[in-house]
Protein backbone atom coordinates (compact mmCIF):
# COMPACT_ATOMS: atom_id res chain seq x y z
CA UNK A 1 0.00 0.00 0.00
CA UNK A 2 3.09 2.48 1.25
CA UNK A 3 4.66 1.72 -2.27
CA UNK A 4 1.06 2.96 -4.43
CA UNK A 5 0.88 5.98 -2.62
CA UNK A 6 2.80 8.77 -3.37
CA UNK A 7 6.06 9.65 -1.98
CA UNK A 8 5.14 13.20 -0.08
CA UNK A 9 2.30 11.37 1.41
CA UNK A 10 4.67 8.32 2.64
CA UNK A 11 6.41 11.00 4.53
CA UNK A 12 3.28 12.60 6.02
CA UNK A 13 2.08 9.32 6.58
CA UNK A 14 5.23 8.66 8.60
CA UNK A 15 4.31 11.76 10.71
CA UNK A 16 1.58 10.99 11.76
CA UNK A 17 1.27 9.32 15.45
CA UNK A 18 -0.84 6.69 15.81
CA UNK A 19 -4.72 7.14 16.65
CA UNK A 20 -5.17 10.66 16.33
CA UNK A 21 -7.48 12.52 14.35
CA UNK A 22 -6.65 13.46 11.25
CA UNK A 23 -7.97 16.10 8.48
CA UNK A 24 -6.82 15.15 4.97
CA UNK A 25 -7.84 18.20 2.82
CA UNK A 26 -8.70 17.22 -0.54
CA UNK A 27 -8.09 13.97 0.26
CA UNK A 28 -8.30 12.81 -3.82
CA UNK A 29 -9.44 9.23 -3.14
CA UNK A 30 -8.53 9.04 -0.06
CA UNK A 31 -5.24 6.94 -0.48
CA UNK A 32 -3.55 8.62 2.68
CA UNK A 33 -6.45 8.27 4.53
CA UNK A 34 -7.40 4.79 4.34
CA UNK A 35 -3.88 3.78 4.73
CA UNK A 36 -3.73 5.77 7.74
CA UNK A 37 -6.89 4.59 9.18
CA UNK A 38 -5.68 0.52 8.50
CA UNK A 39 -1.74 0.93 9.98
CA UNK A 40 -2.14 3.82 12.26
CA UNK A 41 -5.79 3.49 13.35
CA UNK A 42 -6.31 7.20 12.95
CA UNK A 43 -9.84 9.15 13.15
CA UNK A 44 -9.68 10.42 9.74
CA UNK A 45 -11.79 12.69 7.61
CA UNK A 46 -11.33 14.05 4.13
CA UNK A 47 -12.64 16.65 2.09
CA UNK A 48 -12.97 16.66 -1.21
CA UNK A 49 -14.78 18.68 -4.09
CA UNK A 50 -15.14 16.46 -6.89
CA UNK A 51 -18.62 14.18 -6.08
CA UNK A 52 -16.97 10.97 -7.58
CA UNK A 53 -13.88 10.81 -5.82
CA UNK A 54 -15.90 11.82 -2.36
CA UNK A 55 -18.71 9.10 -3.13
CA UNK A 56 -16.01 6.65 -4.06
CA UNK A 57 -13.92 7.21 -0.65
CA UNK A 58 -17.50 7.22 1.38
CA UNK A 59 -18.25 3.67 -0.43
CA UNK A 60 -14.82 2.63 1.16
CA UNK A 61 -15.54 3.50 4.45
CA UNK A 62 -14.10 6.61 5.18
CA UNK A 63 -15.41 9.77 6.53
CA UNK A 64 -15.43 12.26 3.86
CA UNK A 65 -17.38 15.87 2.94
CA UNK A 66 -17.74 16.40 -0.47
CA UNK A 67 -17.59 20.23 -0.32
CA UNK A 68 -14.90 23.38 -0.93
CA UNK A 69 -12.46 23.14 1.43
CA UNK A 70 -11.45 26.84 2.12
CA UNK A 71 -15.60 26.83 2.99
CA UNK A 72 -15.81 23.60 4.77
CA UNK A 73 -12.64 23.97 7.19
CA UNK A 74 -14.72 26.72 9.03
CA UNK A 75 -17.18 25.07 10.93
CA UNK A 76 -14.81 23.22 13.40
CA UNK A 77 -14.51 24.24 16.94
CA UNK A 78 -10.93 24.81 17.72
CA UNK A 79 -8.58 22.30 17.83
CA UNK A 80 -10.83 19.33 16.56
CA UNK A 81 -8.35 17.77 14.98
CA UNK A 82 -4.43 16.80 15.88
CA UNK A 83 -3.27 16.99 12.43
CA UNK A 84 -5.09 18.96 9.46
CA UNK A 85 -3.13 17.93 6.20
CA UNK A 86 -2.32 20.12 3.32
CA UNK A 87 -1.20 17.95 0.34
CA UNK A 88 -0.01 20.13 -3.24
CA UNK A 89 -2.55 22.48 -2.53
CA UNK A 90 -1.14 25.37 -1.03
CA UNK A 91 -0.17 26.54 -4.51
CA UNK A 92 -4.34 26.81 -5.39
CA UNK A 93 -5.45 28.58 -2.54
CA UNK A 94 -6.57 32.32 -3.23
CA UNK A 95 -5.73 33.28 0.31
CA UNK A 96 -3.13 31.11 1.94
CA UNK A 97 -2.46 33.51 4.85
CA UNK A 98 -5.91 32.92 5.85
CA UNK A 99 -6.70 29.64 5.28
CA UNK A 100 -3.70 28.71 7.45
CA UNK A 101 -4.52 30.58 10.39
CA UNK A 102 -7.87 28.78 10.03
CA UNK A 103 -6.29 25.44 9.85
CA UNK A 104 -3.73 26.23 12.66
CA UNK A 105 -6.93 27.19 14.48
CA UNK A 106 -9.11 23.95 14.35
CA UNK A 107 -5.67 21.38 14.00
CA UNK A 108 -2.89 21.55 16.96
CA UNK A 109 -0.57 20.61 13.77
CA UNK A 110 -0.66 21.38 9.99
CA UNK A 111 1.15 19.56 7.44
CA UNK A 112 1.93 21.24 4.30
CA UNK A 113 3.46 19.68 1.28
CA UNK A 114 3.88 21.90 -2.16
CA UNK A 115 6.11 21.95 -5.41
CA UNK A 116 8.98 24.04 -5.02
CA UNK A 117 9.63 26.28 -8.21
CA UNK A 118 12.93 26.63 -7.27
CA UNK A 119 13.95 23.53 -8.27
CA UNK A 120 16.88 23.74 -10.25
CA UNK A 121 15.35 22.25 -13.69
CA UNK A 122 12.24 24.77 -13.44
CA UNK A 123 15.32 27.59 -12.71
CA UNK A 124 17.16 26.38 -15.46
CA UNK A 125 13.86 26.13 -18.08
CA UNK A 126 13.15 29.52 -17.22
CA UNK A 127 16.66 30.62 -17.73
CA UNK A 128 17.42 29.08 -20.99
CA UNK A 129 13.69 28.77 -22.87
CA UNK A 130 12.03 31.97 -20.97
CA UNK A 131 9.09 30.57 -21.20
CA UNK A 132 6.75 29.43 -17.95
CA UNK A 133 8.57 26.08 -16.53
CA UNK A 134 6.33 23.09 -17.17
CA UNK A 135 7.45 19.41 -15.69
CA UNK A 136 6.22 16.31 -14.19
CA UNK A 137 4.98 18.74 -10.43
CA UNK A 138 4.19 21.30 -12.79
CA UNK A 139 2.22 20.20 -15.82
CA UNK A 140 0.56 23.04 -16.92
CA UNK A 141 0.69 25.73 -18.98
CA UNK A 142 0.13 29.50 -17.61
CA UNK A 143 -3.23 30.06 -18.93
CA UNK A 144 -4.68 26.79 -17.93
CA UNK A 145 -3.13 26.24 -14.38
CA UNK A 146 -4.63 25.76 -11.19
CA UNK A 147 -1.14 26.74 -9.78
CA UNK A 148 -1.70 30.65 -9.02
CA UNK A 149 0.77 31.01 -5.92
CA UNK A 150 4.53 30.21 -6.96
CA UNK A 151 6.63 29.12 -3.84
CA UNK A 152 9.60 27.47 -3.17
CA UNK A 153 10.99 26.11 0.33
CA UNK A 154 12.60 29.35 1.43
CA UNK A 155 9.66 31.42 0.69
CA UNK A 156 7.31 28.94 2.29
CA UNK A 157 9.98 29.39 5.32
CA UNK A 158 9.94 32.90 5.39
CA UNK A 159 6.46 33.04 5.34
CA UNK A 160 5.67 30.77 8.53
CA UNK A 161 8.53 32.54 10.61
CA UNK A 162 6.46 36.02 9.34
CA UNK A 163 2.99 34.71 10.17
CA UNK A 164 3.77 32.95 13.68
CA UNK A 165 4.69 29.36 13.19
CA UNK A 166 7.07 27.21 14.05
CA UNK A 167 8.54 24.75 11.73
CA UNK A 168 8.20 21.47 13.65
CA UNK A 169 9.73 19.61 11.19
CA UNK A 170 10.53 19.41 7.34
CA UNK A 171 11.30 17.53 4.32
CA UNK A 172 12.85 18.40 0.69
CA UNK A 173 11.86 15.42 -1.71
CA UNK A 174 12.69 14.69 -4.54
CA UNK A 175 10.49 12.20 -6.62
CA UNK A 176 10.50 10.16 -9.85
CA UNK A 177 8.61 7.49 -11.41
CA UNK A 178 5.48 9.73 -11.38
CA UNK A 179 5.80 11.00 -7.95
CA UNK A 180 5.19 7.59 -6.46
CA UNK A 181 8.95 7.09 -5.66
CA UNK A 182 11.30 9.60 -4.05
CA UNK A 183 14.55 10.08 -1.36
CA UNK A 184 14.94 13.06 0.89
CA UNK A 185 17.06 15.77 -0.15
CA UNK A 186 19.53 16.96 2.56
CA UNK A 187 21.52 19.78 1.15
CA UNK A 188 20.76 22.53 -1.41
CA UNK A 189 17.21 21.86 -0.53
CA UNK A 190 15.67 24.60 -2.64
CA UNK A 191 17.84 23.90 -5.52
CA UNK A 192 17.57 20.34 -5.28
CA UNK A 193 14.01 18.92 -3.83
CA UNK A 194 10.78 19.00 -6.31
CA UNK A 195 8.58 18.93 -2.98
CA UNK A 196 8.59 20.61 0.24
CA UNK A 197 6.50 19.45 3.23
CA UNK A 198 6.23 21.32 6.36
CA UNK A 199 5.03 20.14 9.71
CA UNK A 200 3.59 23.61 11.49
CA UNK A 201 2.37 25.04 14.21
CA UNK A 202 1.40 28.19 15.46
CA UNK A 203 3.76 29.75 18.10
CA UNK A 204 2.21 29.47 21.77
CA UNK A 205 2.06 33.30 22.01
CA UNK A 206 0.06 33.65 18.81
CA UNK A 207 -1.89 30.82 19.88
CA UNK A 208 -5.29 32.55 20.90
CA UNK B 1 -26.46 -6.79 -8.30
CA UNK B 2 -27.85 -8.91 -10.28
CA UNK B 3 -28.30 -12.03 -8.28
CA UNK B 4 -31.49 -10.69 -6.87
CA UNK B 5 -33.28 -10.81 -10.51
CA UNK B 6 -32.31 -15.08 -10.15
CA UNK B 7 -33.32 -15.11 -6.85
CA UNK B 8 -37.05 -15.99 -6.03
CA UNK B 9 -39.45 -13.09 -5.17
CA UNK B 10 -38.60 -11.86 -1.84
CA UNK B 11 -41.68 -12.29 0.02
CA UNK B 12 -42.90 -10.33 3.24
CA UNK B 13 -45.66 -9.84 5.44
CA UNK B 14 -47.18 -7.13 6.95
CA UNK B 15 -47.02 -7.02 10.59
CA UNK B 16 -48.76 -5.32 13.74
CA UNK B 17 -48.16 -4.50 17.17
CA UNK B 18 -49.78 -2.86 19.64
CA UNK B 19 -49.27 -1.02 22.84
CA UNK B 20 -50.17 2.11 24.62
CA UNK B 21 -53.70 0.58 25.82
CA UNK B 22 -55.97 2.64 28.30
CA UNK B 23 -54.65 3.69 30.88
CA UNK B 24 -51.08 3.61 30.10
CA UNK B 25 -51.97 5.56 26.82
CA UNK B 26 -48.99 7.02 24.97
CA UNK B 27 -47.98 10.22 25.96
CA UNK B 28 -47.76 12.82 23.15
CA UNK B 29 -45.54 16.21 22.57
CA UNK B 30 -48.19 17.97 22.46
CA UNK B 31 -49.14 16.69 25.89
CA UNK B 32 -52.37 15.04 24.93
CA UNK B 33 -52.71 11.09 25.45
CA UNK B 34 -53.04 8.19 22.27
CA UNK B 35 -53.88 4.63 22.83
CA UNK B 36 -54.39 1.79 22.24
CA UNK B 37 -51.68 2.51 19.41
CA UNK B 38 -50.97 -0.02 16.50
CA UNK B 39 -47.94 0.26 14.15
CA UNK B 40 -47.66 -2.13 11.27
CA UNK B 41 -44.18 -3.00 10.43
CA UNK B 42 -42.56 -5.26 7.76
CA UNK B 43 -39.21 -6.91 8.24
CA UNK B 44 -36.14 -8.51 5.59
CA UNK B 45 -33.52 -10.73 6.50
CA UNK B 46 -32.55 -12.62 9.81
CA UNK B 47 -31.49 -10.56 12.99
CA UNK B 48 -27.58 -11.97 13.90
CA UNK B 49 -27.34 -14.15 17.07
CA UNK B 50 -26.21 -11.00 18.15
CA UNK B 51 -28.56 -8.38 17.22
CA UNK B 52 -25.97 -6.21 16.17
CA UNK B 53 -27.37 -6.25 12.16
CA UNK B 54 -30.37 -4.17 12.40
CA UNK B 55 -31.74 -1.23 10.11
CA UNK B 56 -34.62 0.45 10.53
CA UNK B 57 -35.47 2.44 7.44
CA UNK B 58 -38.00 5.28 8.48
CA UNK B 59 -40.28 6.06 5.47
CA UNK B 60 -41.91 9.73 3.68
CA UNK B 61 -45.22 11.21 4.05
CA UNK B 62 -47.02 9.13 2.18
CA UNK B 63 -44.84 5.66 2.28
CA UNK B 64 -45.54 2.44 4.11
CA UNK B 65 -43.67 -0.30 5.84
CA UNK B 66 -43.86 -2.43 2.70
CA UNK B 67 -40.35 -1.33 1.24
CA UNK B 68 -38.99 -3.61 -0.46
CA UNK B 69 -40.32 -7.14 -2.36
CA UNK B 70 -43.95 -8.45 -2.86
CA UNK B 71 -46.94 -9.14 -0.05
CA UNK B 72 -47.94 -12.95 -0.57
CA UNK B 73 -51.42 -12.10 -2.10
CA UNK B 74 -49.74 -9.64 -4.84
CA UNK B 75 -50.63 -9.96 -8.18
CA UNK B 76 -47.64 -11.68 -10.95
CA UNK B 77 -47.81 -7.81 -12.17
CA UNK B 78 -47.60 -6.02 -8.60
CA UNK B 79 -44.62 -3.44 -7.83
CA UNK B 80 -42.26 -4.12 -5.53
CA UNK B 81 -41.80 -2.24 -2.11
CA UNK B 82 -41.30 1.53 -3.09
CA UNK B 83 -37.29 1.22 -2.02
CA UNK B 84 -36.75 -1.82 -3.43
CA UNK B 85 -34.05 -1.00 -5.70
CA UNK B 86 -31.78 -0.12 -2.70
CA UNK B 87 -33.23 -3.23 -0.15
CA UNK B 88 -33.72 -6.98 -0.50
CA UNK B 89 -30.67 -9.56 -0.87
CA UNK B 90 -27.17 -8.53 -2.49
CA UNK B 91 -28.70 -4.92 -3.00
CA UNK B 92 -27.15 -1.62 -1.44
CA UNK B 93 -28.97 -2.09 2.17
CA UNK B 94 -28.55 -6.14 1.77
CA UNK B 95 -30.94 -8.28 3.73
CA UNK B 96 -28.51 -11.43 3.44
CA UNK B 97 -26.59 -9.41 5.73
CA UNK B 98 -28.95 -7.09 7.41
CA UNK B 99 -32.29 -7.32 9.25
CA UNK B 100 -34.16 -4.73 8.39
CA UNK B 101 -37.52 -3.43 9.85
CA UNK B 102 -39.37 -0.71 8.35
CA UNK B 103 -42.63 0.59 9.78
CA UNK B 104 -45.74 3.00 8.56
CA UNK B 105 -45.68 6.20 10.89
CA UNK B 106 -47.96 7.53 13.26
CA UNK B 107 -50.52 9.56 12.28
CA UNK B 108 -50.58 7.40 8.83
CA UNK B 109 -53.24 5.29 7.33
CA UNK B 110 -51.19 2.58 6.03
CA UNK B 111 -51.71 -0.06 8.91
CA UNK B 112 -50.88 2.23 11.82
CA UNK B 113 -52.97 4.23 14.13
CA UNK B 114 -54.17 7.24 12.95
CA UNK B 115 -57.06 10.02 12.38
CA UNK B 116 -58.84 7.11 10.33
CA UNK B 117 -58.81 4.63 12.75
CA UNK B 118 -61.33 3.93 15.15
CA UNK B 119 -61.26 6.07 18.58
CA UNK B 120 -62.03 3.79 21.54
CA UNK B 121 -63.63 6.73 23.49
CA UNK B 122 -66.53 7.12 20.75
CA UNK B 123 -66.35 3.59 18.76
CA UNK B 124 -65.86 6.12 15.68
CA UNK B 125 -62.91 6.89 13.25
CA UNK B 126 -61.16 9.49 15.47
CA UNK B 127 -61.36 12.50 12.74
CA UNK B 128 -60.14 15.92 14.03
CA UNK B 129 -60.39 14.51 17.61
CA UNK B 130 -57.06 12.66 16.83
CA UNK B 131 -54.80 14.07 18.90
CA UNK B 132 -51.76 16.21 17.02
CA UNK B 133 -48.37 14.18 16.51
CA UNK B 134 -45.18 15.21 15.73
CA UNK B 135 -41.99 13.47 14.20
CA UNK B 136 -40.93 13.21 17.99
CA UNK B 137 -43.82 10.95 18.45
CA UNK B 138 -43.43 9.06 15.51
CA UNK B 139 -40.52 8.33 16.88
CA UNK B 140 -41.25 7.26 20.28
CA UNK B 141 -43.44 4.80 18.72
CA UNK B 142 -40.78 3.06 16.63
CA UNK B 143 -38.79 3.01 19.69
CA UNK B 144 -42.09 1.14 21.31
CA UNK B 145 -41.48 -1.57 18.42
CA UNK B 146 -37.99 -1.81 19.24
CA UNK B 147 -38.52 -2.66 22.46
CA UNK B 148 -41.03 -4.81 21.35
CA UNK B 149 -38.58 -6.58 19.54
CA UNK B 150 -35.90 -6.55 22.22
CA UNK B 151 -34.00 -4.65 19.91
CA UNK B 152 -31.47 -2.06 21.65
CA UNK B 153 -29.10 -1.22 19.12
CA UNK B 154 -29.64 0.03 15.50
CA UNK B 155 -26.75 -0.37 12.92
CA UNK B 156 -28.42 2.57 11.11
CA UNK B 157 -31.45 4.61 10.90
CA UNK B 158 -32.17 5.18 6.97
CA UNK B 159 -34.52 7.70 5.38
CA UNK B 160 -35.83 10.26 2.71
CA UNK B 161 -37.22 13.03 2.76
CA UNK B 162 -39.80 13.06 6.13
CA UNK B 163 -37.71 9.93 6.70
CA UNK B 164 -34.94 11.67 7.21
CA UNK B 165 -36.27 13.69 9.57
CA UNK B 166 -37.07 10.77 11.77
CA UNK B 167 -33.68 9.70 11.28
CA UNK B 168 -32.18 12.87 12.64
CA UNK B 169 -35.21 12.65 16.20
CA UNK B 170 -33.65 8.77 16.47
CA UNK B 171 -30.09 10.38 16.83
CA UNK B 172 -31.46 13.42 19.08
CA UNK B 173 -33.84 11.04 21.54
CA UNK B 174 -32.09 7.88 21.58
CA UNK B 175 -28.26 8.28 20.83
CA UNK B 176 -26.87 5.46 22.78
CA UNK B 177 -29.52 3.17 20.17
CA UNK B 178 -27.83 4.58 16.95
CA UNK B 179 -24.29 3.44 15.61
CA UNK B 180 -25.29 5.42 12.54
CA UNK B 181 -27.81 7.57 10.29
CA UNK B 182 -28.33 8.38 6.81
CA UNK B 183 -30.52 11.27 6.60
CA UNK B 184 -30.81 11.56 2.78
CA UNK B 185 -32.89 14.70 0.86
CA UNK B 186 -33.81 15.96 4.17
CA UNK B 187 -33.82 18.97 6.57
CA UNK B 188 -33.41 19.92 9.92
CA UNK B 189 -36.63 22.10 9.65
CA UNK B 190 -38.66 23.22 7.04
CA UNK B 191 -38.38 26.20 5.35
CA UNK B 192 -41.39 28.73 4.36
CA UNK B 193 -41.24 27.53 0.94
CA UNK B 194 -41.96 23.76 1.93
CA UNK B 195 -44.47 24.96 5.00
CA UNK B 196 -46.05 26.94 2.21
CA UNK B 197 -46.50 24.32 -0.33
CA UNK B 198 -47.88 21.97 2.31
CA UNK B 199 -50.47 24.91 3.48
CA UNK B 200 -51.85 24.86 -0.31
CA UNK B 201 -51.98 21.06 -0.15
CA UNK B 202 -54.47 21.11 3.58
CA UNK B 203 -56.14 24.06 2.39
CA UNK B 204 -56.73 22.36 -1.06
CA UNK B 205 -58.44 19.38 0.99
CA UNK B 206 -59.69 21.91 4.11
CA UNK B 207 -61.60 23.83 1.17
CA UNK B 208 -63.68 20.63 -0.67
CA UNK B 209 -66.91 20.08 0.70
CA UNK B 210 -67.07 16.79 1.28
CA UNK B 211 -63.75 16.93 3.94
CA UNK B 212 -66.49 18.12 6.85
CA UNK B 213 -64.20 18.88 9.00
CA UNK B 214 -62.55 15.94 9.01
CA UNK B 215 -65.80 13.73 9.59
CA UNK B 216 -66.05 11.99 6.20
CA UNK B 217 -65.14 8.25 6.91
CA UNK B 218 -68.61 5.81 5.50
CA UNK B 219 -69.27 8.57 3.39
CA UNK B 220 -68.30 10.14 0.19
CA UNK B 221 -64.26 11.57 0.91
CA UNK B 222 -63.11 15.38 -0.12
CA UNK B 223 -61.27 12.92 -3.11
CA UNK B 224 -60.90 16.45 -5.23
CA UNK B 225 -59.34 18.25 -2.46
CA UNK B 226 -56.81 15.33 -1.69
CA UNK B 227 -55.69 14.77 -5.39
CA UNK B 228 -55.11 18.33 -6.00
CA UNK B 229 -53.07 18.13 -2.93
CA UNK B 230 -51.11 15.27 -4.51
CA UNK B 231 -50.93 17.33 -7.24
CA UNK B 232 -48.82 19.94 -5.14
CA UNK B 233 -47.12 17.76 -3.97
CA UNK B 234 -46.06 16.38 -6.96
CA UNK B 235 -44.69 19.74 -8.45
CA UNK B 236 -42.36 19.72 -5.15
CA UNK B 237 -41.30 15.93 -5.69
CA UNK B 238 -40.09 16.94 -9.31
CA UNK B 239 -37.87 19.77 -10.97
CA UNK B 240 -37.99 22.31 -13.93
CA UNK B 241 -35.03 19.70 -15.31
CA UNK B 242 -37.11 16.38 -14.82
CA UNK B 243 -40.51 18.00 -16.00
CA UNK B 244 -38.72 19.56 -19.34
CA UNK B 245 -37.64 16.14 -19.90
CA UNK B 246 -40.28 14.33 -18.61
CA UNK B 247 -43.38 16.10 -20.68
CA UNK B 248 -41.79 19.54 -22.43
CA UNK B 249 -44.69 21.31 -23.49
CA UNK B 250 -45.33 17.45 -25.22
CA UNK B 251 -49.56 17.41 -25.52
CA UNK B 252 -51.76 14.43 -24.44
CA UNK B 253 -52.94 12.19 -27.29
CA UNK B 254 -53.83 15.11 -29.41
CA UNK B 255 -51.92 17.16 -32.17
CA UNK B 256 -53.47 20.30 -31.32
CA UNK B 257 -54.91 22.40 -28.60
CA UNK B 258 -58.88 21.99 -27.08
CA UNK B 259 -59.23 25.88 -26.38
CA UNK B 260 -60.59 24.31 -23.43
CA UNK B 261 -59.87 23.22 -19.67
CA UNK B 262 -59.16 19.41 -20.42
CA UNK B 263 -55.50 18.23 -19.98
CA UNK B 264 -53.94 19.35 -23.27
CA UNK B 265 -50.52 19.13 -21.77
CA UNK B 266 -48.93 15.81 -21.02
CA UNK B 267 -48.15 17.34 -17.73
CA UNK B 268 -51.31 18.27 -16.45
CA UNK B 269 -52.49 14.78 -17.57
CA UNK B 270 -49.46 12.81 -15.41
CA UNK B 271 -50.41 15.55 -12.05
CA UNK B 272 -54.35 14.54 -12.78
CA UNK B 273 -53.48 10.29 -13.06
CA UNK B 274 -51.10 10.73 -9.86
CA UNK B 275 -53.67 12.86 -8.06
CA UNK B 276 -56.76 10.21 -9.00
CA UNK B 277 -54.35 7.41 -8.03
CA UNK B 278 -53.27 9.06 -4.57
CA UNK B 279 -57.16 9.46 -3.41
CA UNK B 280 -57.62 5.28 -4.04
CA UNK B 281 -54.61 4.80 -1.30
CA UNK B 282 -54.46 7.88 1.11
CA UNK B 283 -56.62 9.34 3.57
CA UNK B 284 -57.05 13.03 3.26
CA UNK B 285 -57.09 13.74 7.07
CA UNK B 286 -53.58 11.47 6.98
CA UNK B 287 -52.09 14.25 4.75
CA UNK B 288 -53.28 17.15 7.34
CA UNK B 289 -51.62 15.44 10.52
CA UNK B 290 -47.93 14.47 8.94
CA UNK B 291 -48.09 17.42 6.62
CA UNK B 292 -48.65 19.34 9.97
CA UNK B 293 -46.10 17.27 11.64
CA UNK B 294 -43.41 18.08 9.28
CA UNK B 295 -44.00 22.01 9.20
CA UNK B 296 -43.61 21.60 13.13
CA UNK B 297 -40.64 19.51 12.90
CA UNK B 298 -37.48 21.25 14.31
CA UNK B 299 -33.98 20.29 15.20
CA UNK B 300 -32.07 23.33 14.60
CA UNK B 301 -31.54 24.25 18.25
CA UNK B 302 -31.03 20.33 19.04
CA UNK B 303 -28.57 19.67 16.23
CA UNK B 304 -26.19 22.91 16.92
CA UNK B 305 -25.70 22.68 20.62
CA UNK B 306 -22.04 22.51 21.09
CA UNK B 307 -22.65 18.93 23.16
CA UNK B 308 -22.12 16.37 20.61
CA UNK B 309 -24.27 13.09 20.33
CA UNK B 310 -22.74 10.36 22.65
CA UNK B 311 -23.88 6.98 23.50
CA UNK B 312 -22.61 6.56 27.21
CA UNK B 313 -19.51 5.22 26.27
CA UNK B 314 -18.91 8.19 24.78
CA UNK B 315 -18.77 7.08 21.03
CA UNK B 316 -20.40 8.85 18.47
CA UNK B 317 -22.89 8.43 15.69
CA UNK B 318 -21.80 7.80 12.16
CA UNK B 319 -23.56 10.33 9.65
CA UNK B 320 -23.85 10.27 5.92
CA UNK B 321 -26.03 13.28 4.62
CA UNK B 322 -26.70 13.17 1.25
CA UNK B 323 -28.48 15.68 -0.93
CA UNK B 324 -29.45 16.20 -4.55
CA UNK B 325 -28.38 18.71 -6.60
CA UNK B 326 -32.17 19.33 -8.50
CA UNK B 327 -34.10 18.82 -4.71
CA UNK B 328 -35.93 22.38 -4.58
CA UNK B 329 -38.16 21.09 -1.80
CA UNK B 330 -34.81 20.44 0.77
CA UNK B 331 -31.94 21.76 -1.10
CA UNK B 332 -28.40 21.06 -0.57
CA UNK B 333 -28.14 24.47 1.37
CA UNK B 334 -30.30 22.57 4.05
CA UNK B 335 -28.38 19.22 3.71
CA UNK B 336 -25.09 21.46 4.38
CA UNK B 337 -26.54 23.22 7.48
CA UNK B 338 -26.97 20.04 9.00
CA UNK B 339 -23.86 18.95 8.17
CA UNK B 340 -22.56 22.47 9.70
CA UNK B 341 -24.31 21.20 12.74
CA UNK B 342 -22.79 18.08 12.60
CA UNK B 343 -19.30 19.34 12.24
CA UNK B 344 -19.68 21.74 14.69
CA UNK B 345 -20.66 19.43 17.71
CA UNK B 346 -18.16 16.70 16.46
CA UNK B 347 -19.99 14.33 14.92
CA UNK B 348 -18.54 12.00 12.04
CA UNK B 349 -20.22 13.43 9.31
CA UNK B 350 -19.73 12.20 5.40
CA UNK B 351 -21.68 14.62 2.96
CA UNK B 352 -22.19 13.68 -0.86
CA UNK B 353 -24.35 15.55 -3.06
CA UNK B 354 -25.99 13.53 -6.06
CA UNK B 355 -25.71 15.07 -9.08
CA UNK B 356 -29.44 14.29 -10.25
CA UNK B 357 -32.14 16.18 -12.40
CA UNK B 358 -34.71 14.03 -11.10
CA UNK B 359 -35.83 16.30 -8.27
CA UNK B 360 -36.95 15.73 -4.38
CA UNK B 361 -38.19 12.29 -5.78
CA UNK B 362 -34.44 11.28 -6.84
CA UNK B 363 -33.53 9.58 -3.53
CA UNK B 364 -36.39 7.03 -4.82
CA UNK B 365 -35.55 6.60 -8.30
CA UNK B 366 -33.04 3.52 -8.79
CA UNK B 367 -29.05 4.54 -8.36
CA UNK B 368 -26.10 2.91 -8.80
CA UNK B 369 -24.39 6.02 -6.96
CA UNK B 370 -26.62 5.76 -4.05
CA UNK B 371 -26.29 1.84 -3.91
CA UNK B 372 -22.78 2.17 -3.45
CA UNK B 373 -22.54 4.85 -1.02
CA UNK B 374 -24.76 3.49 1.39
CA UNK B 375 -23.72 -0.11 1.01
CA UNK B 376 -19.95 1.10 1.43
CA UNK B 377 -20.90 3.48 4.51
CA UNK B 378 -23.10 0.19 6.45
CA UNK B 379 -19.57 -2.44 5.78
CA UNK B 380 -17.87 0.20 6.87
CA UNK B 381 -20.03 0.74 10.24
CA UNK B 382 -20.91 -2.84 10.80
CA UNK B 383 -17.08 -4.09 10.53
CA UNK B 384 -15.72 -1.18 12.08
Amino acid sequence: MAEAMRFDLQIIASWIEPDSRVLDLGCGSGTLLSWLKNNKSIHGTGIEQDQDKAADCISRGLTVLQGDLSLEVQDYPDNSFDYVILSQTLQQVYEPANLLSMLARIGKRVIVSFPNFSHYKIRWQLLTRGQAPKNEQLPYSWYDTPNIRVITLEDFRRFARDVGYSIIKEAAINTHHHDKKGHIVHWLTNLRATYGIFLIEKRPSEKK
Amino acid sequence: MTASKQQPRLVTAQQFYTFAEPPDQMLLESGARLGPVTIAYETYGQMSADRDNVILITHAFSGDSHVAGYLADDKEDAKPGWWDSLVGPGKGIDTDSYFVICSNILGSCMGSTGPASINPATDKPYGLDFPMVTIGDMVAAQKALMDHLQINSLLAVIGGSVGGMQVLEWCIRYPDMVRSAVPLATTMRHSALAIAFNEVARQSIMADPNWNKGDYYGKEGPDLGLAIARMIGHVTYLSDEAMRRKFGRRLQDKRDFSFGFDADFQVESYLRYQGSKFVRRFDANALLYITKAADYFDLVDNLTTRESIRDLSGATIKFLVISYTSDWLYPTYQARELVQALKRSSQDVSFCEINADCGHDAFLLPDERLTNLISGFLKGVFNG
